[in-house]
């Protein structure tokens, strides 16, 4: 379980986490949605410990994310970036091992869970060989959620992993994440400025706005119930994109 | 990583290699000159003459100026140099107040130091001026001149101001109607033969009083103080080798006036090597035959290249121990960072030879100098490119390592590093660029290396020479580029050498 409790954070300033509290159920898909600069992807930020709360703590299965366990933490979490943030100096097989080899597993260990991976996103064996420069954008992103999963972690944290991707390959990919989501049954937490993306693969929505969140809920309870004049707005600002001018 | 680690023990072992091959061994005897040709001859002549006794004699040649050479002595790192009376009395001394040679060598015994008896000439100053004015106006003698005020006198920028100079002169004379106009010393001589001026100071023994037959005007009322030659050597020299020392000490009072001028006149006007004119007069002297060493081209340029390598491998791997981690500090800690780039870049900033002289006090001459100073040199391009390199990785790279849970040591060896390494590697190219150019000025200090036949060239206005030391040394500056070209194929990772070849 993982819980976010009254956390504050401010960039030079201007406030970018306004006393928000959150807590994650173990096996929940929650997907964080909201307009740019409302403070979802440092939510994730603050998650993975790439970033320290200026007041509020946030507890990862009753141990508080600090400095120094941090580190520990981290591994028992997967983390996908926009454009993947895959080290471009290493082949897609050794991104992918690199944590593991650094924990010291041996070979074949390493080699079967790679397969496992490979299978799981749907990466054509030879793909695995070449450098990050040399893989399309979809390519790339399951590469790096192979890296995310390589250490079978309990939570996977995702900031908008298909941002970066035309239309065909991100539908390709949303229907592949939803499948592994179901498959692996972990703690997800999806960061989208999608709506339709964030019902497809969530089975929560949380709507953030400057800094709070604005509603928690499913997709249904946001369209029918919406919290506030903001939620209402952004919904509809989304659902024209699908049914078109009224 | 293995193959960092096979670069640098290759570097090691190579390093091993030139250390011991490269540096002087104790048991010989070290002669040093100064940066004129006459020192040099007489350097040549010491040493033919201690070698031709068995001993093992080597020339640090063309090391400077007196300053250099006197501590270089006192130090040890040289055992013997010719030296003048004059210079000693008037200039080393100086504050000693020395009245006659006895008191010299009492004052330099004090120091461990004792003197030889004059070699047989004093190179003093004295005025020339053309056979045709001397004969036309019946010149002969300085106090002639007072009877000639319309003559044109032009003299080296250092007579005029030198206190024994022209100031003593024209009060020693009264010439006070003469206002002389400064000028370069070798242009002098040019000056005087296309009658643009009349009268010009020299030293006795210079070779172009020879070869423009120039009359020397005799110091009537003694005004000139006495520049015997004599060399200077330690005193624990002499209980070590008693032998060689007799044996350089032959030379005592076997040299005139006109056959120093001869000699001076063979290598600067019949641009033969002071080392021929040397074991010329020795064997004419003494009847020894010298047989030159390693006196091919081929041979000279390996030593030098042996010598230029040792300068230039030490220094650089040293900067590169010492330069990759104060990189990686300025980049990671910025304020440091600051601190550290300033330092190193003031450094740069001092003009070489300015930073040679400072540290002869502290290291003294030859090559350990002449490597502290390459290496201050070669920080700067490693530490700024190293810091880029690092501060140039994405904030999404940084943070897709952190997140993984790498810890910083590991983050900085299994990306970070691999990430700059092209900068990095730049900057040792750069670096080891620079440090091959600037090896040559080692040469001032008596590191050997391509710079000492550009310094004898420049000295000498021998082209050939100086092309001797250039070519090679422009040689070794493409080699260094060629090689880290293929260095970098070899340890910057091929992810970061393709190009982009997906677009989607």
């Amino acid at each position: 379980m993982i819980r976010f409790d009254g956390v504050t954070k401010s960039y030079n300033g201007i406030l970018a986490i306004n006393d928000l509290s959150l807590a994650l159920n173990a096996g929940q898909t929650v997907a964080l949605i909201g307009p740019s600069g409302c403070g979802k992807s440092t939510l994730l930020s603050l998650l993975v410990g790439l970033i320290s709360p200026d007041r509020g703590a946030v507890t990862i299965d009753g141990t508080t994310l600090t400095a120094s366990s941090a580190l520990r933490l981290r591994r028992r979490m997967g983390y996908v970036i926009q454009d993947g943030g895959l080290f471009p100096h290493l082949t897609a097989r050794e991104n992918v091992v690199i944590m593991a080899r650094e924990l010291g597993w041996p070979a074949d260990r390493r080699r079967d869970r790679l397969e496992v991976l490979r299978a799981l996103t749907r990466l054509s064996p030879d793909t695995l060989d070449r450098y990050p420069v040399e893989l399309s954008g979809g390519q790339r992103q399951r590469v790096s959620l192979m890296r995310a999963l390589m250490l079978d972690p309990d939570i996977v944290v995702l900031d908008e992993p298909l941002g970066a991707l035309d239309p065909m390959i991100r539908a390709d990919l949303q229907d592949d994440l939803k499948a592994i989501f179901l498959a692996l049954r972990r703690t997800v937490l999806l960061v989208t400025h999608d709506l339709a993306e964030a019902a497809f693969l969530g089975d929560r929505i949380v709507l953030m706005n400057r800094g709070r969140i604005e509603q928690d809920g499913d997709f249904q309870e946001l369209l029918e119930r919406p919290a506030s004049a903001f939620v209402e707005q952004f919904v509809k600002a989304q659902d024209r994109r699908f049914v078109g001018p009224r | 990583m293995r193959r960092y680690l096979v670069c640098v023990l290759g570097v090691a072992a190579c390093l091993v290699l030139f250390a011991t091959g490269g540096l002087a061994a104790n048991d010989e005897l070290r002669i040093g000159s100064k940066k004129f040709t006459e020192s040099v001859i007489l350097a040549d002549i010491a040493v033919d003459l201690g070698r031709a006794e068995g001993g093992r004699v080597v020339h640090r040649q063309e090391l400077g100026g007196t300053r250099i050479l006197w501590d270089a002595l006192l130090a040890g790192t040289i055992d013997l140099y010719p030296e003048y009376t004059g210079t000693l009395i008037n200039e080393i001394l100086a504050g000693e107040a020395i009245a006659n040679e006895a008191e010299l060598t009492a004052a330099l015994a004090r120091r461990g130091i004792r003197m030889s008896r004059s070699l047989g000439f004093s190179d003093t100053y004295a005025l020339a001026v053309l056979p045709g004015t001397a004969d036309r106006l019946k010149i002969a003698r300085i106090s002639d001149l007072v009877a000639h005020p319309t003559l044109r006198l032009g003299f080296s920028n250092e007579f005029l101001n030198r206190a024994d100079g022209w100031p003593a002169l024209r009060d020693a004379y009264g010439l006070p109607a003469h206002t002389p106009t400064g000028l370069d010393h070798d242009l002098a001589y040019r000056a005087l033969a296309d009658g643009s001026i009349d009268v010009i100071d020299v030293y006795t023994t210079d070779a172009e009083i020879a070869s423009y037959g120039l009359r020397i005007l005799d110091d009537d009322r003694r005004h000139f103080p006495v520049y015997d030659a004599v060399f200077l050597y330690r005193a624990d020299l002499f209980e070590r080798r008693p032998d060689l020392v007799r044996a350089i000490l032959r030379l005592e009072g076997r040299i005139d006036v006109p056959a120093m001028i001869a000699m001076n006149a063979a290598v600067r006007n019949d641009r033969r090597s002071e080392t021929a004119v040397a074991a010329a007069f020795v064997e004419r002297q003494f009847g020894l035959l010298i047989t030159g060493e390693g006196d091919s081209v081929a041979v000279r340029v390996w030593q030098r290249t042996l010598e230029h390598l040792t300068l230039t491998l030490i220094s650089l791997s040293a900067a590169i121990v010492v330069a990759l981690p104060l990189g990686i500090i300025a980049a990671y800690r910025p304020r440091v960072g600051r601190l550290i780039l300033g330092v190193v870049s003031v450094i740069q900033t001092i003009p070489s030879l300015a930073l040679l002289v400072f540290m002869i006090p502290v290291l003294g001459i030859g090559a350990p100098t002449a490597i502290v100073a390459l290496f201050l040199y070669s920080l700067l391009p490693i530490v700024r490119n190293t810091a880029t390199g690092l501060s140039g990785i994405t904030p999404p790279i940084r943070d897709a390592a952190i997140a993984l849970g790498l810890t910083s040591w590991r983050r900085l060896i299994r990306v970070e590093l691999p990430m700059a390494s092209p900068s990095i590697l730049a900057g040792i190219k750069t670096a080891a660029i620079i440090n091959i150019g600037t090896a040559t000025l080692g040469a001032l200090i008596g590191a050997g290396g391509y710079g000492q036949p550009i310094l004898t060239g420049i000295r000498l206005d021998n082209f050939a020479l100086i092309l001797e030391g250039a070519v090679p040394a422009a040689l070794m500056a493409l080699a260094a580029e060629g090689l880290f070209d293929l260095a970098g194929l070899y340890m910057i990772p091929r992810g970061l050498r393709l190009k982009r070849s997906i677009r989607d």
